[in-house]
């Protein structure tokens, strides 16, 4: 454990519904926390906790070989992938052994165990006690995988019907008295109704998100999708950078729904640095839950993971997780509430421009033709037409240089106008 | 005065030889061609286009390449510059395409061009079709003399418009300067041959070797059997030093000697001096400079009359020759070259400077050198003669074949192009020219009136 995690200013320690925790870093239930040999690697490297790979019922369901689909960038960099593996596929008691044995070496670092039973109450009520007996810190419901286990009955098929959750989380805080997470499933319209029912049925807190409904490709030789499995392939569970944006977006529908906005959260989605930890946590998640980044470069991260945020807490002056928990909230607001006299324009930093004309092929074919081209073969130019400039950002995103482009806030001198009471909406709200 | 005449074969060993003269740039491997390609910005009017003087359109075969349609990026050089893969290895990249890349300006590292688009066309997918057809037979039937780049793209792009096209080759092989003037090392593995098979497969091209033109066949004649002529016989002639010694044993042309060579199969029979001296600054000095180490001279070194930053070659092409040993002289104007019947054994020069207003004068300081052999690299010259004595094309005032925009010189229905006009003298310039010779040719046979020569 470096001791860059505990600096003198900032404290990374915290609490989550009850549980204390060396750090907000946990890892999410999944292949790197299937057994104790992997789990004990994960502590020693300094990870705060981990969310065991789910526990069901013996026998343990079979896996298929070729399990992992991958979605490339162009430099073969991943930008996400998925997976079509089932929960463990080791015998119950093995896992609960090892817990046991984790937990006793490892006193100071969280250990919930996943469950997946099938939806009766039997099943719940047989795997709960010898769970709790294992010393672990609490369960996570696992309502959310997408692929296998919903054919029988199970996981996200759970998850996608509020009515569930709602009688499985109370089965659970009734046979057991760890804390439950219920971990939900972004394989739904409305992220918030799981999550009432969640609340509803007397959840500590949620999790979210599981992975999402995935094909990554089709191998175009043998027209199977992948990841192939002798021939054949089924849609798996899309994790990794690339859903992080739907996850933030979902947490924080959670955050700000006021039926739930007191249900604690741990973020989970493609979070892959210190950054990605900040906004789930600026967005509602109390601590998060790391996966796919651990898979492609190892435990190792936990070091940058604790670092980075570290020492930009001691810039911002955070001295803990919950001093800039959900700050970002009260400005995620519905579209109506946007200010329609806000005006910002681009503007080309022709010393920074390094001519490549991204920004003039973005805005002059699919934008606001508002980049003049101007100079010649050896010197092109290009300035932004003011009047012309909406503000989209287009030439900004396009732009291969940091600081060539920057979007420059316009002063209007115009008060605060929202659509809600805009003179060209016909049903506006009076002031 | 001692005369050591010490030029002599198999200074190296066969297999230190072949070693040396293997492939200078190794092709890109697929993992690097990702990171190369995944660099380039996709520019909008992208600079390299207006550099490349083929006007390849660089961004978008390299996107192709990127995406793993490297056979689409191959078609893609291809169809603006049928050579390619030679311009790929031989194209001082440094000074064109990538020296205009937008990478350079804040990584100081363009994309690799040159060595993508070899990669491209390396890879181009010989299962799938040839990626050319000819347009429907036009009965017209061209004549080009010189089967070198220029003569070639010029055959290839009338033969796509269906005109009949006979070259006429004065050597026993095509390819020109790529098969008998390009530096081994950066052309290996018969690569111009297996290029020039790569252009007749288009059909409609015949070669006729050993056909020079004003020995073996008039300019009149092939005007009188064809349509359209197309001259594109390089230079023939190279420029002297003017310099008593100059005739003397071991006083080399590096043009005919870099021509020697590329057409010898067992290099180590090649005789070289131990101490060379080079007389020149352009890539022609470079290649023979280098290629004289690389056979085994103990010293190589370039005499130069101006500066180092006055030289023709590219600092790339100059830091190849620095990593090779080659060694540098720089302001000194050959004075005299002291030797006989037998050999040589010392060159002289008069070291040089610049006066007040910036003109090159000699100084009476000598600068004397030691040496077996001297190579004249200061460049080639056109030879007029061929082209007989009446009904001639008019000649430049550096005395090469005057042309108009449109590569047409004073005779109406003869064209020119590659280095016998005035130009930078490069492959991919000769291509160029061959392409819109092409084209007006085209133009001229297609249109009814009768061809009218425009103004000079």
């Amino acid at each position: 454990m470096k001791s860059t995690a505990n600096r003198s200013n900032t404290n990374l320690a915290c609490e989550f519904i009850g549980i204390k925790s060396i750090n907000p870093f946990w890892l999410a239930s999944a292949p790197p926390t299937d057994k104790a040999y992997n789990v004990v690697r994960a502590f020693e490297a300094g990870w705060g906790g981990v969310v065991w790979k789910t526990l069901g019922e013996d026998p343990a369901p079979i896996n298929v070989s070729s399990r992992y689909g991958v979605h490339y960038g162009q430099n073969r960099q991943v930008v996400g992938f998925n997976n079509i593996e089932l929960i463990t596929d080791r015998p119950f008691q093995v896992n609960l052994d090892e817990i046991t044995q984790v937990k006793k070496d490892w006193p100071d670092r969280v250990i919930i165990v996943s469950l997946m039973v099938p939806c009766e109450e039997e099943s719940w009520k047989k795997i709960l006690p010898p769970v709790e007996a294992t010393g672990a810190d609490g369960i996570e419901l696992n309502f959310g995988c997408p692929h296998g286990m919903p054919e029988r009955g199970m996981g996200a098929a759970v998850g996608q019907v509020p009515e569930y959750i709602e009688m499985v989380t109370r089965w659970c805080k009734q046979y057991c008295s760890l804390p439950v997470i219920v971990k939900l499933t972004p394989n739904i319209t409305d992220v918030r109704k799981p999550a009432e029912a969640a609340w509803r049925g007397g959840a500590d807190a949620v999790s979210l998100i599981n992975t999402i409904n995935s094909i990554t490709s089709v191998n175009l030789e043998t027209m199977s999708p992948e990841p192939s499995v002798d021939g054949k392939g089924t849609h798996g569970g899309y994790c990794g950078s690339a859903v992080k944006p739907i996850a933030l977006s979902m947490v924080s529908e959670i955050a700000r729904n006021p039926e739930t906005s007191s249900l604690p959260i741990s973020g989970i989605g493609g979070v892959s640095n210190w950054r990605d930890a900040a906004e789930f946590i600026s967005l509602g998640a109390s601590n998060v839950q790391v996966c796919t980044a651990a898979m492609l470069y190892g435990f190792t991260i936990i070091d940058d993971l604790c670092d980075g945020l570290s020492d930009w807490m001691e810039k911002k002056g955070y001295k803990n997780i919950s001093d800039f928990s959900r700050m970002a909230i009260p400005n995620t607001t519905d579209w109506k509430h946007l200010n329609m006299n806000y005006k910002r324009i681009a503007h080309i930093n022709e010393d920074a421009c390094i001519q490549c004309g991204r920004c003039f092929a973005a805005c002059e074919d699919t934008s606001h033709q508002a980049i003049l081209k101007t100079g010649d073969v050896d010197n092109r130019k290009y300035t932004v037409i003011d009047e012309e400039c909406v503000g989209c950002n287009l030439c900004e995103i396009t732009c291969p240089e940091p600081n060539a482009i920057v979007m420059k806030d316009i002063d209007t001198g115009e008060p605060h106008l929202s659509w809600l009471h805009h003179p060209e909406n016909p049903y506006r709200e009076e002031q | 005065m001692t005369i050591t005449h010490d030029i002599k074969s198999n200074r190296l060993l066969d297999v230190e030889i072949i070693d040396n003269f293997s492939d200078m740039n190794l092709p890109l491997t697929d993992k690097q061609v990702l990171v190369a390609s995944e660099r380039c910005l996709f520019c909008h009017d992208a600079p390299c286009i207006d550099a490349c003087p083929t006007g390849i359109n660089i961004p978008l075969f390299i996107r192709k390449i990127n995406t793993g349609n490297a056979h689409g990026a191959a078609k893609e050089i291809l169809s603006a510059n049928v050579l390619g893969g030679s311009c790929a290895r031989v194209c001082p990249t440094e000074t064109l395409c990538e020296q205009a890349c937008v990478r350079n300006s804040c990584e100081q590292a363009p994309v690799e061009i040159g060595r993508l688009q070899r990669y491209a066309v390396d890879h181009l997918d010989k299962e799938l079709p040839y990626p050319f057809t000819r347009a429907t037979e036009s009965g017209k039937h061209v004549a080009i003399v010189g089967a070198g780049p220029a003569g070639l793209s010029c055959a290839h792009q009338l033969a796509r418009n269906g005109h009949q096209v006979t070259i006429y080759e004065a050597a026993n092989k095509s390819g020109g300067l790529n098969e008998y003037g390009i530096a081994l090392y950066k052309l290996v593995d018969d690569y111009a041959q297996k290029e020039v098979d790569f252009v007749l497969e288009i059909g409609g091209i015949e070669i006729k070797y050993q056909q020079a033109l004003g020995r073996d066949v008039s300019l009149n004649q092939l005007r009188e059997n064809h349509d359209a002529v197309f001259i594109g016989i390089g230079m023939s002639d190279v420029n002297a030093l003017n310099i008593p010694g100059e005739e003397c044993v071991g006083v080399e042309d590096a043009v005919a000697y870099i021509r020697d060579l590329r057409q010898e199969n067992s290099l180590a029979n090649l005789p070289v001096g131990r101490r060379v001296i080079v007389i020149g600054a352009g890539m022609t000095a470079i290649d023979i400079a280098v290629q004289s180490k690389k056979l085994g001279a103990e010293s190589v070194t370039i005499v130069y009359r101006r500066s180092m930053s006055a030289m023709g070659a590219s600092i790339h092409e100059q830091e190849l020759a620095l990593k090779n040993g080659v060694k540098f002289i720089c302001n000194a104007q050959p004075k005299q070259i002291l030797g006989d019947d037998s050999g040589i054994s010392k060159m002289e020069f008069n070291r040089t400077e610049l006066n007040e207003s910036g003109k090159l004068i000699t100084t009476d300081e000598i600068i004397s050198l030691e040496c077996d052999v001297v190579f004249k690299a200061i460049g080639q010259k056109f030879e007029g003669s061929p082209l007989g004595t009446t009904d001639k094309p008019a000649l430049d005032k550096r005395g090469r074949i005057a042309v108009n925009e449109n590569y047409q010189t004073s005779v109406p229905d003869v064209f020119a192009g590659g280095d016998c006009i005035n130009g930078k003298d490069l492959v991919v310039e000769a291509v160029d020219h061959g392409n819109k010779a092409a084209l007006a040719i085209h133009q001229q046979l297609s249109s009814s009136t009768s061809p009218q020569q425009k103004q000079l």
